[in-house]
């Protein structure tokens, strides 16, 4: 475990204040930041540090934080396996620490999450597992979930009527590709061929591997899923037919884009970009979203101490410059949200699609309802 | 948002010259800024008509008249500067600049000075209406939008819609008096005509916050409900007062209605269907027709105020963001 950097955050001048200590853990070496994947800046692909998010999302909260007289300590960790994830949100709960911010791999984010009563903000890991059969209560998701992301782009296709689906799913990409399929049976769309690709110029691979040859057939959509990117960053204009691409690459959905316009946005991406010398990528949104969350809560009425924070958490209600108040779903700990459709050059649509209808609240037609009980331990 | 201007009887000067401008028919105009087009669209309305649009300069968004009512101020984001819009030859005059990104301004009782939100630097900025320079500059919460100077012109408000505050500036010592704290995502405001409350629309919470200017809190919330419409439909942004301070207009946005509010009852007292993402409004001088911009239909739409009921809408530019009425 490495000891990165200490940020104090922001002064604040009632002499009663209280000091929120709050823990950011990342993956050391992070396979998603190498420079050859950095440099392909797939849409939906991690673009940077996650500590550069969270710090943005501190930042802002200055004012308020000034006002209700708190401030936050920041400590960034880097973490090299699961045991070293648990053994610093032990130490992060020994420290007095509120809340853990984490930007890791499920694994480790489980390790981290037994290892603590103290509440973590799962921003790094979209694995539907986490929100329901190995969900904890615990454990909060800033990013979307990979369900809410093949719910946004199933509701678009269902609108759109582009209801062939030819699914192209990678080699480590099983229980993502079973989420798409779910998805795709669920806006009554019709899957009419599911194929594997693999990464191979190997002649005798020829047919998993040449983009000509997996898109035989007839549908309307390719809907590619491909955790890694690189075979899915290829294949648009490479289909056999001449059809969209949907998934990892051509429209992708995603928590956020640089290229939205609407509700602020533009600011935020800005500010973003002035602060991080980059562009706002999706999980950038989220880490600044955990930030924004732990500010809401340690400003609401009456919070002075990290368990009253941890426990205002779950009731907080905040603005993601996305148009609409966001807040954490009990069931399953799932910030919900509205998803951007983004081919990298444009937000093309916005989910929930308009007309979508739920009896409560159309932003939970993504993702895992309540209804679905899919979660027990939050039951 | 449309504020009043001080000093009727140069208004009434102005006005006249307006009309003397104008084509026959016309007995005024409305100015709405469209942030996609860089022009001005101009409105007859009596006819309820498009009469055609002035050039301005980029993404033009707020727009306020000048004290003696001749000149239209408008606030382009984009080019980072004031156009000063002459209201009788509805051709530009002369143009300064306004700090960076300025979206929402008001300007001091005498008009020398304008108060401008700056989005991207989140400061308020005191601008030397006479030759652009940026006089003072005060740091507030980040995306700062509605700006409002005080009745007898010593404080301005201004609101943060990051950190759902408005800040209560000093003008003479350019430094922040308070931060009161508000609803999410606070955007604009209006003032009650005796400068006693401050009425500033809250995006995120369907809602209104009251603020006492003598004691600087919050003394009352009016929450807006529209039936069939869910409250994170309901995103109040354009709001204006009526003249006797009796009655309150609020735009709804994706709620696609305007409110009429009973200020005294703080109570709604009709909803009005109009266009898409309904934002900026303006009276008319007879305080009979209400106009609101519909930001993502590209419209107008002309409310008949004592029937509640929209009777036409018009087209004008693209992403229409504020309109102002000269009669």
């Amino acid at each position: 475990m490495k000891l990165i950097a200490l940020l104090l955050a922001l002064a604040a001048w009632p002499a009663e204040a209280a000091t929120f200590k709050l823990s950011l853990l990342l993956p050391m070496d992070d396979p998603r930041l190498e420079r050859g994947r950095l440099e392909r800046a797939a849409v939906g692909q991690p673009g940077g540090s996650a500590a550069d998010g969270l710090k943005a999302g501190l930042a802002e909260g200055r004012f308020e934080l000034d006002a209700a007289g708190h401030k936050f300590e920041l400590e960034v960790l880097e973490i090299g396996n699961a045991a070293a994830a648990k053994a610093a949100a032990l130490e992060a709960e020994r420290a007095g620490a509120a809340v853990i911010v984490a930007d890791l791999p499920a694994p480790w984010l489980l390790a981290a999450a037994d290892a603590t009563k103290l509440p973590l903000l799962n921003i790094g890991a979209a694995a539907d597992s986490l929100r329901q059969s190995d969900c904890r209560r615990n454990l909060w998701h800033v990013l979307p979930s990979e369900r809410m992301r093949s719910d946004a782009l199933a509701q678009y296709l269902a609108a759109r009527r582009w209801q062939q689906v030819l699914l192209l799913t990678g080699p480590n990409d099983v229980e993502r590709a079973a989420t798409a399929q779910a998805s795709i049976r669920r806006h009554g769309l019709k899957l009419v061929a599911s194929r594997p690709f693999k990464l191979s110029a190997d002649p005798r691979d020829r047919e998993f591997a040449n983009p000509l040859l997996l898109t035989q057939g007839s549908y309307d959509v390719v809907w590619v899923v491909d955790s890694d990117g690189e075979f899915a960053v290829g294949l648009p204009y490479r289909a056999a037919l001449p059809r969209p691409v949907v998934g990892d690459a051509g429209l992708v959905a995603v928590a956020w884009s640089p290229r939205f316009e609407r509700f602020g946005a533009p600011q935020l991406s800005r500010r973003f970009a002035k602060a991080a010398a980059r562009p706002m990528a999706p999980y950038d949104w989220a880490a600044w979203m955990a930030g924004k969350l732990v500010v809401a809560a340690a400003v609401a009425p009456g919070v002075q101490s990290p368990a009253a924070l941890a426990q205002g958490l779950s009731s907080s209600q905040v603005d993601g410059s996305k148009g609409v108040s966001l807040s954490l779903r009990p069931w399953d700990g799932q910030l919900r949200q509205p998803m951007l459709l983004s081919d990298g050059i444009a937000v093309v649509a916005t989910a929930p699609q308009e007309g979508v209808l739920h009896p409560k609240d159309a932003l939970d037609t993504l993702g895992a309802d309540a209804p679905e009980k899919l979660c027990k331990a939050r039951l | 948002m449309l504020t009043q201007p001080h000093g009727s009887a140069s208004i009434l000067v102005a006005l006249m010259l307006a009309a003397s401008a104008a084509v026959a028919t016309a007995q005024g105009v409305a100015f709405v800024s469209s942030e996609k087009d860089h022009a001005i669209s101009v409105v007859d309305l009596k006819a309820q008509a498009l009469l055609g649009s002035v050039a301005t300069c980029k993404r033009p968004r707020h727009m306020q008249l000048s004290v003696d009512g001749k000149q239209l101020w408008v606030a382009c984001s984009e080019s980072n500067q004031a156009d000063m819009i002459d209201v009788a030859t509805r051709k530009s005059a002369r143009r300064i600049s306004l700090g960076e990104d300025p979206e929402v301004f008001d300007l001091s009782i005498d008009g020398k000075t304008l108060y401008v939100s700056q989005e991207d630097d989140a400061t308020l900025i005191f601008v030397d209406a006479a030759n652009g320079k940026t006089l003072k500059s005060i740091e507030v919460g980040k995306e700062p939008e509605g700006v409002k100077t005080s009745v007898d012109g010593k404080t301005v408000y201004v609101t943060s819609e990051v950190a759902n505050m408005v800040h209560v500036v000093d003008v003479a010592s350019a430094t922040l008096l308070k931060n009161i704290k508000v609803g999410k995502r606070p955007r604009r405001f209006a003032m009650t005509p005796d400068g006693k409350q401050l009425w500033v629309t809250n995006e995120l919470d369907a809602s209104v916050s009251i603020i006492d200017t003598g004691s600087r809190a919050v003394v009352g919330t009016l929450q807006f409900e529209i039936k069939g419409a869910r409250a994170a439909d309901i995103t109040p942004v354009g709001i204006v007062m009526s003249r006797d301070g009796t009655r309150a207009f609020v735009g709804l946005g994706r709620a696609n209605h305007v409110a009429f509010v009973d200020v005294a009852q703080r109570k709604v007292t009709h909803t009005v269907l109009v266009g898409k993402r309904a934002w900026g409004l303006a009276l008319d001088h007879a305080e009979k027709t209400l106009l609101v911009v519909n930001g993502l239909s590209d419209d107008l739409s002309f409310v008949d105020v004592a029937q509640a009921k929209a009777t036409k809408t018009i087209k004008v530019g693209r992403v229409p963001h504020s309109v102002v009425i000269v009669e």
